[in-house]
């Protein structure tokens, strides 16, 4: 009577999950699969074929959009990285209290506003009339306007932005828990700024910089509302082309074999990753 | 208190000190952590700095290795100023309260840690850190994981991380104070031989009277920021040279009493609850009327059954025993003595003669003069 009792129970709970696994994840993905799959012939007329992925790989602009999103999202997550690690090292591990607090709380609260309400500020600052060239106008430094926008720098300003809170939190849990004194035991023993990062501090957030870029990699290579509108019509990102085919063209199959081409191409960078970093998805993202 | 003598102002760099402190202060907003501290430590001893938690010996060891700069004064080791030199430049390494060995890394890898800094050949590395390792007593663990470690091989391990960089100064943060019981009284013995076979000066310190009793050769008492005593474990023993002393080194009965009369050293005091002792002036300042703190070691107080076995001692009393605290070796009566009322605790010799004592015999306690130590309380 206890076990069917606490069996039910276990059901009930893991029911939400179940539904949310089956309903959101595997049944879109497998009509999902079953579209991309399914080659138009003639009205309303399909065979079942790999014909919507050959059509990616002969026509050149979809793949070359296909690598200079991965490229760009790639840069755009070093990038992250690379401003992150300062930030996220000062607050885990130079401030105490109160000031670390503070510190934490500015980098949460621009994600209180919308996506969309962020990248505006942005463009208020970058247009041809915003803020940065009537600035540089009114200095002397430019004669006329200057379109700061609708480039690659804009969305790598954009995407970088839009990531910085999911690098900075998981690497300052990690620094967090780094012990002090394993620092000052490495210069005590003679190391310096560069050899103690490198042999102590890194290794040790090792798990935290993985999670982090895994976490900002996919959101850049998955981010529709920041390349489009700070990188304008042409800005060229994958799942702008993606857009496209489902909503412009009405081409659901075509817009579903990409689709499946960037979750490959999603898990097999992150794979990649994880095991030039030796690191596995459980350290990591599981903690 | 300064102890340094005239002929260390002049650098020399054969000093016969590894270590020099010069008047060390260290302010953290107006609170005086180290209160102008002079020491000297001489080459290849063990000197032990021991202090109750918060007496800044933490503040003074940090400043020695450098993570933490004087307010003023001056910090020599082998004659040379440490002012100024960061900690990684400095030829001292420290063996941290937890240890601090890195887990990123292998045995071989935290060993050679230092060397590899110093950009010393890869295989001279190997060769040293098995070197290092078998003098420790751990040879052939470097492709082991830390975790793999019991608690006294970490701690030895600790040691070889340092000792492999051939340091001026060793300096240990309380290492032994995560270890259980018996593996610490294993570590003292250690870290003692462990000090004698490399000859490296050892600076030490620990909140732990025995830890310091038994492994240094000099020992230095702080409190509040202050030394108040430097000297060898039998000195701070029987010799204290100011009240804190004679309560924190060693155990010790006190009284708060009153001066009767003084005669050269020799003080007649009446304690608080009406206790007639007769003392030694240890403070030599003593005066009739003043107020004393009086102190007398549980192991110099004799026990007898009758008055006459306690002969030529000063201070003879008689007491009920309250209760026995039995711990082998170390056994004590707590008693209660007539005349004041007051609790005294004494140390049961185990010679058998005591082995039927209980609770409510009523017993003689008598203790020498020389024995019964009398500050000026302040």
């Amino acid at each position: 009577m206890n076990s069917v009792h606490s069996r039910l129970s276990l059901y009930l709970l893991f029911t939400p999950f179940l539904l949310w696994l089956a309903l959101l994840i595997i049944i879109p993905h497998i009509f999902m699969f079953l579209v991309s799959i399914s080659v138009k012939t003639g009205v309303r007329e399909y065979v079942t074929g790999l014909g919507n992925y050959m059509v990616f790989f002969t026509e050149p602009l979809y793949w070359n959009t296909f690598a200079r999103t991965a490229f760009m999202s790639i840069s755009a997550t070093f990038l992250t990285l690379l401003i992150g690690f300062p930030v996220a090292y000062y607050i885990a591990k130079l401030t105490r209290g109160r000031t670390k607090t503070t510190l934490f709380l500015m980098c949460l609260i621009p994600f209180w506003v919308s996506e969309l309400v962020r990248t505006f500020g942005w463009m208020i600052l970058l247009r041809e009339t915003g803020i940065f060239s009537s600035f540089l106008q009114y200095i002397g430094l430019a004669s006329e306007p200057i379109e700061f926008l609708y480039n690659d720098a804009a969305i790598m300003v954009g995407l970088v932005y839009t990531s910085m809170l999911f690098m900075v939190v998981p690497l300052v849990t990690t620094l967090d828990s780094l012990d002090d004194s394993l620092i000052e035991a490495g210069y005590d023993l003679g190391g310096n700024g560069i050899t103690v990062l490198r042999e102590i501090i890194i290794p040790h957030a090792m798990p935290g910089i993985v999670s982090g870029c895994i976490v900002v990699f996919m959101l850049s290579l998955g981010n529709y509302l920041t390349p489009i509108l700070l990188g304008g019509k042409d800005s060229l990102w994958f799942t702008g082309l993606i857009y496209d085919q489902f909503i412009t063209r009405f081409n659901w199959e075509l817009g579903s074999a990409f689709g499946f081409l960037l979750l490959i191409l999603s898990s097999t960078i992150v794979w990649a990753g994880l095991k030039l970093s030796g690191q596995s998805l459980t350290d990591t993202v599981g903690r | 208190m300064s102890q340094q003598p005239a002929s260390a102002q002049n650098t020399n760099p054969a000093a016969a000190f590894d270590l020099e402190c010069r008047n060390i202060n260290k302010d953290f907003d107006g609170f005086k952590a180290v209160n102008n501290v002079s020491f000297n430590v001489p080459t290849g001893t063990f000197f032990s700095i021991l202090g109750p938690s918060g007496c800044g010996k933490t503040t003074l060891l940090r400043m020695v290795a450098g993570f933490q700069t004087p307010s003023s004064g001056d910090l020599l080791i082998k004659g040379k100023s440490m002012i100024g030199v960061p900690p990684n430049k400095r030829p001292v390494s420290m063996v941290f309260q937890h240890l601090a060995l890195f887990p990123m890394m292998d045995i071989a890898a935290n060993v050679g840690f230092g060397l590899r800094q110093r950009g010393v050949p890869r295989e001279d590395i190997a060769k040293r850190v098995e070197t290092v390792l078998e003098r420790v007593g751990l040879p052939g663990v470097g492709s082991r994981h830390i975790s793999q470690l019991s608690g006294g091989q970490k701690q030895r391990v600790a040691i070889a991380r340092c000792m492999v960089l051939e340091p001026d100064v060793l300096l240990l943060d309380e290492p032994l104070g995560a270890l259980d019981l018996k593996l610490r009284e294993h570590m003292k013995i250690e870290l003692k031989k462990l000090q004698s076979e490399f000859g490296t000066t050892f600076v030490y310190i620990t909140h732990d009277q025995s830890e310091a009793l038994v492994m240094s050769d000099q020992i230095a008492v702080m409190n509040h920021g202050e030394f108040e005593q430097v000297g060898a474990a039998r000195e701070l023993y029987h010799e204290p040279k100011t009240a804190f002393v004679a309560g924190f080194v060693g155990e010790a009965n006190s009284f708060t009493a009153k001066v009767d009369s003084i005669n050269g050293d020799a003080a007649t005091l009446v304690s608080d609850d009406g206790l007639n002792i007769k003392g030694h002036d240890a403070s030599g300042n003593l005066q009739q009327g003043d107020k004393a703190k009086v102190y007398v070691r549980p192991e110099s107080i004799r026990l007898a059954t009758s008055a006459d076995q306690l002969d030529n001692v000063e201070n003879l009393n008689q007491g009920i025993i309250e209760n026995i605290l039995f711990n082998g070796a170390n056994s004590h009566i707590l008693l209660r003595e007539e005349k004041s009322g007051g609790e005294l605790n004494v140390a049961i010799p185990q010679t058998g003669q005591f082995r039927d004592l209980t609770r409510g015999d009523k017993v003689y306690i008598g203790w020498e003069a020389a024995q019964t130590r009398c500050y000026k309380e302040s």
